[in-house]
This record gives structure tokens, sequence and C-alpha cells, in this order.
């Protein structure tokens, strides 16, 4: 099985289809029409962040602000534990006269190693949330998604979504302001 | 994304004189006259108590009006776009600076009871406040107090007036003049924050320093300048104005930089003790010695939980800086702590052993408070809530996070 590519569904035909807009203002409101009509799995593609398109997609709030917490917290935790155990237990040293457990010495490593880890959190976590790294994906079998990074705006719906019907959706596509429809193959 | 003009109905805008908030210049100054009366009354008995009283209340709303007029220079300084419609709320809280001149006579005149080096005898017989002689006496003292007070005020009237005359003209020149000017007015600002707080608070200890102790009070200024904007912003809303004006995205940042201002509190609180601890040398310990010493000892932790620990995890989640009720709160709380952290710099100059609350605490909040309240409303009533006619006025109008 290849890797960093979609798993795709078993026994899936089609990938899904993919529908272009010609502005940010056509797409934000399709995108509006299409959370509506109750498609779930599905997504927008836009050369640059269009405000407000997370609530027109009806998208839940990330849930990577936990995972960062975890890892900062973790990363605080370890941290001090860390120089608690250097300090107290391996190699107890005394310095400049002071108790071995000195937490304020502590807290400025305590203090990075939390920072790092939590930033390590944020962009594993976005990684893994996003699957990426990604080299293929079977949207870009289609020649008119090239124009995702230029000047083009696209709705993909995949055909695993309960909704999906191939023929259906893609009329639906059309029908609120898709200037391009096509149907993606896996 | 796109900025149209938006139609806001005036009554959004603007305080009648009958309503409440209308009314707070007066109500202030009731409150401020009421509390100056029972001050100076208590004050006969305990006239060392007031002195001490009275600096922690004018020290605390000095912060407050320092911390507004910080938001209105780093405004234009960085040129920023989403706060616009909250910019003259700042502008109105650094109004109250123009009432503390006033408020600062008590604290001359009881020069000799706040501060040691002011003593002529104990300079005498003492050689390191001689060394501090030309710096610390009571001639210059009182010169550079003047100095600070001449130029905030020249600050936040260049700037408050500036505003208000876009407000009928629209001048863009006037948006280009201010941001010139920020530049060196937070220069001048940072110099003048830096030595009041070396002069007023930490010269009651003459012999104690610490290079950090003026971004330790402008750390703190900004907790209370943005807790109160948060808490005028929120009376706003529910008293009926500001209604798709002021919106919950602006709260939003509001409480960001909040939050971020306690981090940067206990960042430095944390830094100015940690290198005291490590170098360990007597006379720059002395000043957490007596703050852990007797009920101070649970005062500094207190303050350690209270102004850091506790709100980082309260207002770290998106959700509570985006609910007005948790936002309040927070900032309620905040400004409480920052008044605490005051307190603690302060009192255990009179009080070397115990933590003694008084009376006089409360009354010269209520004197000073009244009067800084009032200044606020003067510069709130009669004139627009935001400024209405600032070129980027609709940028901020139609501002949203991400």
């Amino acid at each position: 099985m290849p890797l960093l590519v979609p798993k795709l569904p078993e026994g899936t035909e089609h990938y899904g289809v993919l529908a272009r807009f010609d502005s940010a203002k056509a797409i934000f409101h399709a995108c509006e029409k299409v959370r509506d009509a109750g498609y779930t799995r599905w997504d927008a593609h836009t050369p640059f962040p269009v405000h407000g398109l997370d609530d027109a997609m009806g998208l839940r709030a990330s849930r990577l602000p936990w995972v960062v917490l975890v890892a900062g917290l973790s990363g605080a935790g370890g941290g001090m534990l860390m120089q608690w155990w250097v300090h107290t237990q391996g190699y107890p040293l005394v310095i400049s006269g002071k108790p071995l457990f000195s937490w304020q010495a502590f807290v400025p490593v305590t203090f990075e190693l939390g920072i790092l880890f939590g930033a390590l959190g944020a962009v594993l976590g976005m990684l893994a949330f996003n699957q990426l790294p990604m080299l293929y994906h079977p949207l870009f079998r289609s020649k008119q998604f090239e124009s995702v990074t230029d000047d083009g705006f696209f709705v993909s719906i995949e055909a695993w979504d309960p909704k999906f019907d191939a023929a259906q959706t893609g009329r639906f596509l059309e029908e609120i302001g898709a200037t391009h429809v096509e149907l993606i193959e896996p | 994304m796109s900025h149209q003009t938006r139609v806001v109905p005036l009554a959004q805008l603007s305080l009648p004189a009958t309503s409440a908030w209308g009314r707070l210049r007066w109500i202030g100054l009731a409150v401020g006259v009421i509390g100056a009366g029972a001050t100076a009354l208590l004050a006969q008995d305990d006239p060392e108590q007031f002195n001490f009283s009275w600096l922690v209340a004018f020290m605390f709303f000095l912060s407050l009006g320092l911390g507004a007029l910080f938001f209105v220079l780093v405004h234009y300084a960085s040129k920023a776009g989403w706060g616009i419609a909250v910019r003259r709320l700042a502008e109105n809280v650094s109004s109250g600076l123009l009432v503390m001149p006033l408020l600062f006579l008590p604290v001359l005149l009881g020069l000799h009871d706040l501060y040691h080096w002011s003593d002529a005898d104990a300079v005498a017989h003492d050689p390191l406040l001689q060394a501090k002689e030309p710096f610390l006496n009571p001639s210059f003292f009182t010169v550079r107090a003047g100095i600070y007070f001449a130029l905030w005020i020249l600050i936040t009237l260049f700037y408050v007036r500036g505003s208000s005359r876009q407000d009928t003209t629209g001048e863009e020149s006037i948006t280009r003049r201010l941001t010139a000017a920020s530049g060196p007015s937070l220069i001048i600002f940072a110099l003048t924050l830096t030595f009041a707080a070396f002069d007023w608070i930490m010269s009651l200890d003459p012999h104690w320093y610490s290079t950090m102790f003026g971004v330790y009070y402008f750390a703190g200024s900004l907790v209370g300048g943005f807790a109160v904007l948060i808490l005028l912003a929120a009376g706003l809303i529910r008293a009926g104005y500001l209604k798709d004006v002021v919106t919950v995205e602006h709260l939003h940042d509001l409480g960001k930089l909040l939050f971020a201002f306690s981090v940067f509190w206990a960042y430095i609180g944390f830094s100015q003790y940690f290198l005291i601890w490590y170098a360990n040398i007597p006379e720059e310990t002395i000043f957490f010695l007596h703050r852990s010493e007797g009920s101070w000892a649970g005062l500094t932790m207190f303050l350690a939980w209270g102004h850091f620990a506790v709100p980082f995890f309260f207002l770290m989640p998106r959700t509570i800086k985006r609910k007005g009720p948790f936002l309040v709160l927070g900032a309620c709380w905040m400004l409480m702590m920052h008044l605490i952290d005051l307190y603690w710099l302060v009192m255990p100059t009179l009080h070397k052993y115990e933590v003694r609350p008084h009376l006089l605490d409360l009354t010269s909040l209520l004197a000073v408070g009244g009067l800084f309240l009032a200044a606020v409303g003067w510069a709130m009533a009669g004139k627009p809530l935001i400024p209405v006619k600032d070129p980027r006025i609709n940028e901020s109008l139609s501002f949203e996070n991400f």
C-alpha cells in the first residue's frame, strides 16, 4: 500500500465531485448551502484564507488547543521532574549554599520545556489532524484544480458522504452557482 | 472582508445627559467628595496610615489612566485597525490622568511620613542616603513629579483633543499627526512611568533598588488598564450602547491582551525575584524578606496564584474570552489582584510584619476613585463613544478574529 496518500474507504468508485466557483463571495455562499444541505464529508479549497468560511462550512472548533495544552503541561511537568531528579537524586550538589531542591532555579528550564513541547505539539498535532505530509491527492487529477493557488475557489464533496450521489450532487453544485463540475476518479 | 460603510444609530453612540452613564461624572464627584470627607475625618486619628492608604489608592488609579494612555499610543504606533472602536474608551479612561496632580498633593504633604530619605536627620547618619541625596531630596522629587504630570497631561490632551476634533472634521491629517507623534510619546511615557515608579513606590525603602521595578509597575498598569477597558465596554453594552459596534470580537481581543499582560506581569515579577534570590545580597533580599514574614507571606502566595496561576488557566480558553459574563468576571478579578499587588508593594513599609487592613484604605480608594471616575465621565459626556470619523473606523467595525 502506497505511503503518504489519502486512504479511501474500500470499494469506492469515485473520489467525489469537484466544483469550481469564481469568487470568494460565491464560495462563501456555496459553502453555507452545502452545509445546510446536510453534507458532512466535504471541503473547501481557496487561494487565500476567506474570513468566516469556517462558520459558513459549519466546522467545529479545532481540537488542536487540547493537544497543545497537554503537550505543554507535560513538557513543563517533565522539565521540573527532570531537574528534581538530577539535583536531588542523580547528582546532589550544593550550589551557592542553596537547598538541593531550589525550585526557583528550575523555573526557566521548566518554562522553556513547556514552550518547546507546546510548540512541537502544535506543529505535530496540526500535521496529524491534516494527515500531512501527503504527497498525492486524487484532486490533483483535475486540470481545473491547478488554479486553486491562483484564482479558483473549489468545493469538493467526497463519495463516501452518506448523502453523496454522483449525478445528484453534481447537479446540486451547479444549482448553487458552480461554473464547472467534474467527477474525480480515486 | 469588504469594509462597507455601516449605518449605526446615533443613540447607540452617545450618552444622554439623563442616563446613568451620562451622569457618571456627577456620581463620581459625589463618591469622591464623600470619600474625601470620610478620609479627612479618619486621617486625623492616624495620619501615617492615611498617607500610605492614599498612596496605594493614588498609584492604583494612576496606573489605570497610564495603562489606557499606553493603549492609545500603541494603537497609533502600530497602526492597528481592530481596536479603533474601543480606542475612544481608552482615551476617556486616560483623561482620568488630568485630575491626578490634584490627588498627588496629599502625597507631597505627607512626604515625611512616607519617605525615609526626606528626613534630614536620617540622611545625616546614613552614608547610602547621602550618596543618593542629589536625586532623592524633597525639592528635586517635587520637580520631577511636576515634569511627569506635565508630560502625561500634554500627551493625553494631544491625543484626546486630536481624536475629538476628527469627529467633526474627519481630517486624515490628524491620524497622520497622531501616528507620527506616537513613537516619541511612547519613549517619554516609558521614561516617566519608570521614574515615577522609582520615586513614588521604590523609594519607600531608599536602601533597596531594582532596575526592573519600572517595568513591574508598567506590567501591572496594563493589566489594570485592560481590565477597566473590558468592564467599561461590557457595562456600556449592557446599558444598551455600542450594539453591533463593540462586538464580541473586540472583547475577545481585549481579553487576549488582559491574559497576555497578566502573564507578562508574572514574567517580570518572577525575573525580579529570581535575580535577587540567586545573588542573595542582603540589601536586595530585604524587599522579599519583608514580604515573606508574618501574614505578608500569605499575601505573597495569594498574589502569585491569584494574579498569575489561576487567571492563566481561567483566561486561556477562547470560549471564556468570548462569553461576556466570564470575561467580566476575569476582568473584575484581575483589577482586584492589581490593587492587591500595589497594596503589597506599598504597605509592608508601614506594617512590617502583619497585613493590617484599615478603613482608610477603603475611603482613600473611594476618594481617589470617585474623582478619577468623575474625570473619565467628563471626558465621555458630550462626544460620541467611538471615533466616528476615523478614516479606518469601518475596518474596526467589521473586524473578526480568525
